[in-house]
């Protein structure tokens, strides 16, 4: 008995994805030619650090994550990240670090490949952290500052908080001001307190606009996956407060509540709807992108795209609302808040299952640890299932385990339903 | 003309089983063989030995499903494949009724599904990264300590004093168990604290129900881990007449439903008590 193997089913390009690759591409060769030319000043900013400050000042800006996150996505990650550990630097944590210091030791960058004329990350005048997300990224940034003889200044931040209170955002602001000074001498530039209030205005826009994207995928088919969104928050992250980040979004908006209304989903035959927590498996995108779409299967809403939504951000209050914004985030949060907030998704999306991404040198950004999902699950009744694997190094994560994990989970939801 | 046939293939990177059932689910031949590096070659020998102890042909195959690492390497007989994880449900649906915990442990991994009221799976969980608490540790110390594999059931049982053993990792294990070797422990009792291991660890996982059933070619050879488990769990465990069928009894009962039968729980095939350790 021979039976014929099942048509491979499609997934829906994005069309807008195009302009994206122009405008990334615009970035990265913007900020090389600062480095190379001497033109403009390149900091160095953490993914939610002070980039709007950073960039009324006149510097151009670069994000060390991004680049972690481009050597995951072109498999580079897990070769460079014993270099890292050669010289001391665990492989139990931060990958990102591990792979981006990895790399500047071995001399090379996907930015190489990927943008012809480009010979490596750009050199920095100054390094710009918050520990809000976690305080590897002050130990990554010092490693670079000692290496390279520049200043590593940054925001220590509180963290794990329930509610975003008036002390905290004081606090945090008084050191986002603090900043100025020792910037404004290195930029050479004054802090235009005009240019600032545009930068932020331009901030929200750019946040409102990608807060729509994600939500159009609250449409049963949804017209956009995680993976899509992984790729497609890439300017919401390097060119947050330009207002090419703001046109693009524009555009990618467009196209999916035309989707929407044309009742065209993102993966052909949508059955399952699921929620994504935790960091992307960047070397094995394409394959679970692939994989889900196979089992018809959408992850229609995650933490980590969602972490790019900044309402608190207020042109009339630049200080102190980038403090709000920068602690709003997801992962400056208590267990507490982060439940509530996964409920409240998964009512809103019309999520059938969570799959909670547990990433070996990650603690921060997995929130399988500490019985978050058992708790989710008394409370809503939705299943959920905890993958272990890593963000950046490969070997943390065995696909076939993965592959195994997410077809019988796939199959637990379709007995429920 | 003779009867169709439904046929389950496990494909598991250490074993490969083929259960050959009836249309009421009843096992009417099986065959289980080291999976070796040709998993199609090896699931074709199976298949056919299990259709002969059935006493019928690959012409009597009313249908088919595969599931384990290899199940997409059966193309010759069937594309339909399930995951371990829902072959070993739909098993458990099928023979044993009520809330259940399925501890299934195999040659490379181990799984813990459970089962609710209505025999659907309410979670699962497989082992991580690691050998421990499956197969391949048991292998690893059988070759440290000198043991053959089958001996070490009669080893544990023979035991009058386990030892215990700490460590989570293979690695460390063996350095542990060569440490006992060297004072003077013996050998029967390194075995039963390597049982004792492999339990703790596959226990760890998740809290069990009330009922429990053990299944996977581990417990299959190893009678007596199962009576340590109910031991340690205060309770008797159930071990089916075939633990190490039960993914590709599973996988069968899945080929006879695709193909009309509603296939709920049915509860004269359930296991008799006799089958409690
Ligand atoms: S949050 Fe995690 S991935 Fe991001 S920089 Fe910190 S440790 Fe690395």
């Amino acid at each position: 008995m021979i039976e014929q193997s099942k048509p491979k089913l499609l997934r829906k390009t994005i069309k807008a994805g195009e302009l994206m690759n122009q405008v990334m591409s615009d970035y990265f060769y913007g900020v090389n030619e600062a480095a190379t030319t001497g033109k403009q000043k390149v900091a160095w900013c953490t993914s939610v650090g002070p980039a709007e400050l950073l960039r009324a000042l006149g510097f151009a800006v670069h994000f060390p994550e991004n680049h972690g996150a481009l050597l995951g996505a072109t498999r580079m990650a897990t070769d460079l990240i014993p270099g890292a550990n050669a010289i001391g630097y665990s492989p139990d944590i931060c990958s990102y670090l591990t792979a981006d210091i990895g790399a500047y030791l071995k001399g090379v960058t996907p930015l190489a490949k990927a943008y012809p004329g480009i010979q490596s990350v750009p050199k920095p005048d100054v390094l710009v952290y918050s520990t809000n997300q976690c305080r590897d990224v002050q130990d990554w940034f010092g490693w670079y500052s000692r290496e390279l003889g520049i200043p590593s200044i940054g925001i220590k931040s509180p963290r794990n908080l329930n509610e975003v209170g008036a002390a905290p955002i004081e606090d945090v602001s008084q050191q986002i001001q603090a900043l100025v000074p020792p910037l404004e001498a290195i930029s050479g530039n004054k802090l235009d307190l005009d240019r600032l209030r545009e930068t932020v205005a331009l901030s929200k826009e750019c946040t409102e606009l990608w807060k729509q994207v994600l939500e159009t995928a609250k449409a049963i088919p949804a017209p956009l996956t995680f993976f899509d969104g992984t790729i497609h928050m890439g300017p919401a992250v390097v060119l947050r407060g330009t207002q090419v980040a703001v046109d693009y979004y524009k555009v990618l908006l467009a196209e999916l509540q035309q989707n929407v209304r044309d009742g065209a989903g993102a993966v052909e035959g949508e059955k399952v709807r699921l929620y994504w927590d935790g960091m992307p498996v960047w070397g094995r995108l394409r394959q679970h992108s692939e994989h889900f779409l196979q089992l018809r299967t959408n992850v229609v809403a995650s933490t980590y795209c969602s972490s790019w939504i900044f309402p608190a951000f207020d042109e009339k209050d630049p200080f102190r609302s980038m403090a709000q914004a920068y602690l709003e985030l997801f992962i400056v949060r208590s267990d507490e808040y982060k439940e509530q907030y996964m409920k409240r998704m998964i009512e809103e999306f019309r999520i059938d299952g969570i799959i909670y991404h547990d990433a070996k040198t990650c603690p921060n950004n997995s929130n399988s640890r500490y019985g978050l999902p058992k708790r989710l699950e008394t409370a809503t009744g939705v299943p959920s299932l905890v993958l272990s694997g890593d963000l950046n190094d490969l070997r943390c994560i065995s696909d076939e385990q993965t592959k195994t994990n997410i077809e019988a989970f796939i199959e637990q939801i379709e007995e429920g339903k | 003309m003779s009867k169709p046939v439904y046929v389950g293939l496990d494909i598991g990177s250490s074993r490969t089983k083929v259960a050959v059932l009836d249309a009421d689910r009843q096992l009417l031949g099986y065959a289980i063989k080291k999976s070796g590096t040709d998993f199609s070659v090896t699931a074709g020998i199976c298949l056919d030995a299990s259709l002969e102890m059935a006493g019928a042909t690959r012409q009597d195959i009313a249908n088919a499903v595969s599931t384990g690492y290899g199940k997409s390497n059966v193309e010759f007989v069937t594309t339909e494949s399930k995951t371990e994880i829902g072959c070993l449900a739909n098993w458990g649906r099928h023979n044993v009724s009520g809330i259940i915990t399925l501890i299934d442990i195999g040659g490379q991994d181990n799984k813990i599904v459970k089962l609710d009221q209505e025999g659907r799976r309410s979670s699962f969980k497989m082992n991580r990264k690691c050998a421990a608490g499956t197969g391949a540790f048991l292998e690893e110390m059988s070759y440290r300590l000198d043991v053959p594999l089958e001996d070490m059931d009669g080893l544990a049982r023979a035991s009058k004093e386990m030892v215990k053993l700490g460590s989570y990792c293979t690695v460390f294990s063996a350095t542990e168990v060569l440490e006992n070797i060297r004072n003077g422990k013996k050998v029967t009792d390194i075995v039963k604290g390597l049982f004792y291991s492999v339990i703790k660890r596959v226990l760890e996982m998740d809290l069990p129900t009330e009922k429990v059933v053990m299944t996977g070619g581990v417990v299959a050879h190893n009678a007596y881990i199962v009576e340590m488990a109910a031991e340690m769990l205060g309770r008797p465990v159930i071990r089916p007449e075939y633990p190490q069928l039960a993914g590709a009894m599973g996988a069968a009962i899945y080929a006879i439903n695709e193909k009309g039968d509603a296939g709920s729980a049915d509860p004269n095939r359930l296991i008799s008590e006799g089958e409690l350790q």
